[in-house]
């Protein structure tokens, strides 16, 4: 490890080439199949207006997805694509990025997928800052398996699983990731295509882990959540009178906010990145080292 | 009295510097040339408890430690009460009265001759720590062997190198005084080692074998959760990361763990991870994952014994079954048990050539006393591992227009192209899917993916060898076991040779896939055959039927905790007959 402040900036910002992609080269041969209305669509249209804008092509981005409805997005976005198991989409991401660091590498998943089965894994990744984006869509509920409660399903909620109510509190996810160290902690709403396409085009472009809670209505099966509902709660934080981002104390209290719902960055820092800190991977990613005749030899004269 | 070798156990309080010193023992054998093999004993806690230290030193090839104690040193009273009846006739106890009052020990045997030597006082004399009473021993140890004094020195000044000068002097300075203690004051010489041939020797348990391979091969991610006996491997690596351009990352959990593993290997490097088997309980969904979505990967399994927490740091064979069927479906795998530091150094690297070249999981089966015991031998011949990464697209130049990562190919493995190259973009799906990765789940494809996976196994079986067989063809006995048996039972085998008995021994390295005709056969040319496990339920005696329909029905299991002794087999071999 390197001692820290000693950071190594992005060497040779060589002028990029303008590459013009649209929309439909982000496309795969294969149509969404996720039920009309779904928020899942608006997260695939601001992923894909993010790339363009970006100037990002498929082949340099790794979506990494989880189980649920937001998984099966696998087949719809033409990126290099790993569909991981149920919760483990960050490991995941977070060997492939380590692996070859110069891949815009992004994981998707449901509440469930992050919160529940994966929650322990979100709560490490948030304290590695590694240049991950990961959107946690949350409808509060589990959708695939037609309507059981998620850790962020509201107290007194009637479901399939819970038919009296449940009766937790629900897990507030943008509390989650600022108490565990994430440097860019956003939520959207995909009732805002415009507005979630900018959070997320800056979460990919901040150094950092960036992390976004997608609300985004269960029309199927969520008779509370509507859209109509979110609607009337939601506000903008960049509409708060000097909104601090790097105010830590404000972000928290302004997530724990119960009347109304802010959408928006909470919270945005420069911290020293993981992959930054590894001599390792300074001059070139892990996967463009060869390793055709390593010579052990040196190592071997350790064991007399 | 001159022989040719001599086993050597230290016994003392957990945290009181045993398994150091054990270790420095061995080195300084090694490094003259002689064959050295050792083991060590401790309880799960970090001080208190019972350690011990076995090394047994010889002139000429040996292959596992055996239950006659030669020299025997007691840092405290449960090493002479829990070991003295392992001493052999004519050996030596030594002992401080300080500690212990060898009154009714000497009672119970009188055929085995007693020292006393003062450690803690000469410790406090020089105003030591009672910890390191262990380089007083280290040095009485070689006075009693008419050994080398400078060589011990020198092993302690490289052990302790990146310690206080001030520490490595004093450790020098009580080994000399117990060097001096016994020559000069006491005028004993015990036994002396014939002389070997001069060749330095290399010093490593299987972990560090394992660890070596890796490198060598290429592996560039490592991730594990700490976890006995594996832990080692993840320290070792940590150690080189710099050097050798590694990335070593210790994971909140083993399901993060073969994640990241799988993370990194989908982006184009060699990965691995090491645990022990509750560590693979964890991760056998991943290992589907691996599967699934056919991404090699090598996991190291260092088992140790029983279910949950059992016994963390004893040992057992316990895994065998449970590592070749980790995971719902069904699919293919390979699973490797080295029997000895030197084959855990070589399949390590044919471990990542199959994983690459058939994209499947291979997990590498050690247990705890492989992983920790540790074996002299001449420098590794690493020119011998090379690296084959099978149908991996790097690049642009080698890709159809219309990439197809799961296509349906004769050999069943699919051209993989790696996240970057511009026209292999691919989804590695965990859903069944198409030769694309899309998302299939018509009967059509289903059937064909799994048959396109499964036909891998004609190839494999081309470059997996057959078990290696040991000792005479024409044997009356012919012992079968698999991975870390293989010393004790060497040994075994040797000298019931002696005695005119013809034995030999059947060694499985390659557990798995299983080449049923192939075991068939040899079956067909031995004559009474028995099982040797390290475990309860004869695993690999019941894989063997499970593939060939026969049954060996001699059994010798032992599943104490403890690897087999070479003496508790030939008894096992006698009693059957």
């Amino acid at each position: 490890m390197k001692k820290s402040g000693e950071k190594t900036m992005a060497k040779g910002k060589s002028k990029r080439k303008r590459y013009n992609l649209d929309l439909p080269d982000f496309n795969t041969e294969r149509k969404p199949t996720w039920c009309p209305g779904c928020g899942d669509y608006s997260v695939w249209n601001s992923l894909k207006k993010s790339f363009v804008s970006l100037n990002l092509r498929p082949h340099e981005i790794l979506m990494v997805y989880g189980i649920g409805c937001s998984g099966n997005g696998a087949n719809f976005i033409k990126t290099y694509a790993f569909h991981a198991l149920h919760g483990r989409t960050l490991p995941v991401a977070t060997g492939a990025k380590l692996a070859n660091h110069k891949l815009t590498v992004i994981a998707v998943g449901g509440d469930g997928d992050g919160l529940s089965i994966g929650g322990n894994h979100l709560i490490h990744t948030c304290r590695r800052n590694i240049n991950l984006t990961y959107l946690l869509c949350d409808n509060k509920i589990f959708g695939l398996t037609n309507g059981q409660a998620a850790p962020t399903s509201d107290r007194g909620l009637r479901t399939r699983s819970e038919p009296s109510g449940v009766l937790e509190i629900p897990l507030n996810p943008v509390l989650l990731a600022l108490a565990s160290g994430a440097t860019f902690v956003a939520r959207g709403f995909s009732g805002d295509v415009k507005h979630l396409s900018e959070i997320i085009k800056k979460a990919i472009k901040h150094r950092g882990f960036s992390f976004i809670d997608i609300l985004q209505p269960c029309i199927t099966l969520d008779r509370s959540n509507t859209y109509k509902f979110y609607r009337e709660k939601i506000y903008r934080i960049d509409e708060l009178k000097n909104y601090d981002r790097k105010d830590l104390d404000r972000a928290i209290k302004t997530s724990m906010g119960e009347d109304k719902i802010p959408i928006g960055i909470f919270y945005q820092v420069e911290k020293p990145l993981y992959e930054d800190e590894l001599k390792q991977i300074e001059r070139k990613p892990l996967v463009d080292h060869t390793i055709t005749d390593i010579d052990i030899n040196r190592l071997l004269n350790r064991y007399y | 009295m001159k022989v040719s070798n001599i086993s050597w156990k230290l016994g003392g309080e957990a945290g009181s510097g045993v398994l150091t010193a054990g270790l420095i023992f061995s080195k300084i054998f090694a490094r003259k040339g002689y064959f050295v093999v050792d083991n060590n004993e401790y309880p799960s806690l970090i001080r208190g408890g019972h350690n011990t230290y076995t090394v047994r030193i010889s002139s000429s090839e040996i292959f596992s430690i055996n239950k006659s104690i030669n020299i025997l040193i007691a840092l405290n009273k449960e090493t002479v009460e829990l070991h003295q009846d392992e001493v052999t006739y004519g050996g030596y106890i030594v002992y401080d009265d300080n500690v212990l009052d060898i009154g009714d020990f000497k009672k119970a045997r009188r055929d085995i001759n007693y020292i006393m030597v003062p450690f803690y006082k000469i410790a406090s004399e020089l105003g030591a720590p009672g910890v390191m009473v262990n380089s007083i021993s280290l040095g009485v140890s070689v006075a009693l062997l008419n050994y080398d004094l400078e060589m011990l020195k020198n092993v302690v000044k490289d052990i302790f190198s990146k310690k206080d000068p001030g520490v490595t002097n004093l450790n020098i300075k009580l080994s000399e005084l117990g060097y001096k203690y016994i020559r000069e004051k006491l005028k004993l010489n015990a036994y002396e080692l014939e002389i070997v041939k001069p060749a330095g020797k290399i010093l490593v348990n299987g972990n560090d074998a394992v660890f070596l391979g890796a490198v060598r091969s290429g592996c560039k991610f490592y991730a594990a959760y700490p976890t006995t006996p594996s832990s080692s491997i993840l320290n070792s690596f940590a150690s080189v990361e710099e050097d050798y351009n590694i990335i070593t990352k210790n994971a909140e959990d083993d399901i993060a763990v073969i994640n990241m593993v799988l993370g990194a290997s989908f982006a184009g490097v060699r990965a691995m991870a090491a645990t022990s088997g509750s560590g693979l309980s964890l991760m056998s969904e991943g290992i589907g994952s691996a599967a699934m979505t056919e991404t090699p990967i090598v996991i190291v399994l260092c088992q140790r014994p029983a279910p949950a927490t059992g016994l963390p740091t004893w040992t057992e064979q316990g895994d065998l079954l449970f590592a070749t069927h980790a995971s719902q479906g069904e699919f293919l795998r390979v699973i490797l048990a080295p029997g000895d530091p030197g084959e855990c150094f070589y399949l390590t690297g044919k471990a990542f050539n199959l994983a690459d070249k058939y994209q499947i999981p291979i997990i590498l089966m050690l247990d705890k006393y492989l992983s920790e015991s540790h074996f002299s031998y001449d420098k590794f011949e690493f020119k011998n591992i090379t690296v084959n990464r099978g149908k991996l697209i790097t690049g642009n130049k080698n890709i159809d227009d219309k990439y197809e990562r799961y296509a349906d190919t004769d050999d069943g493995v699919s051209p993989r192209a790696i996240p970057g190259v511009e026209d292999g973009i691919f989804i590695a799906n965990s859903d069944e899917h198409d030769r694309y990765g899309y998302t299939d789940e018509s009967s059509y494809n289903r059937k064909t993916m799994v048959d396109k996976r499964f036909r891998k196994i004609e190839k494999l079986f081309e470059e997996i060898p057959p078990p290696r067989i040991y000792g005479p063809t024409d044997a009356e006995i012919t012992i079968w076991s698999w991975g870390s048996s293989k010393g004790p039972i060497l040994e075994a085998m040797n000298i019931l040779n002696q005695k005119e008995k013809k034995v030999n021994f059947i060694h499985f390295t390659f557990l798995y896939p299983f080449d049923g005709e192939v075991i068939e056969r040899l079956l067909s040319e031995t004559n009474k055959n028995i099982v040797v496990e390290n475990n309860k339920t004869s695993q690999l005696a019941k894989t063997i039927t499970m593939n060939t329909g026969y049954k060996i029905k001699n059994k010798i299991l032992k599943y104490s905790g403890r690897q087999f002794l070479p003496e508790e087999i030939i008894s096992g071999i006698e009693k059957i007959e």
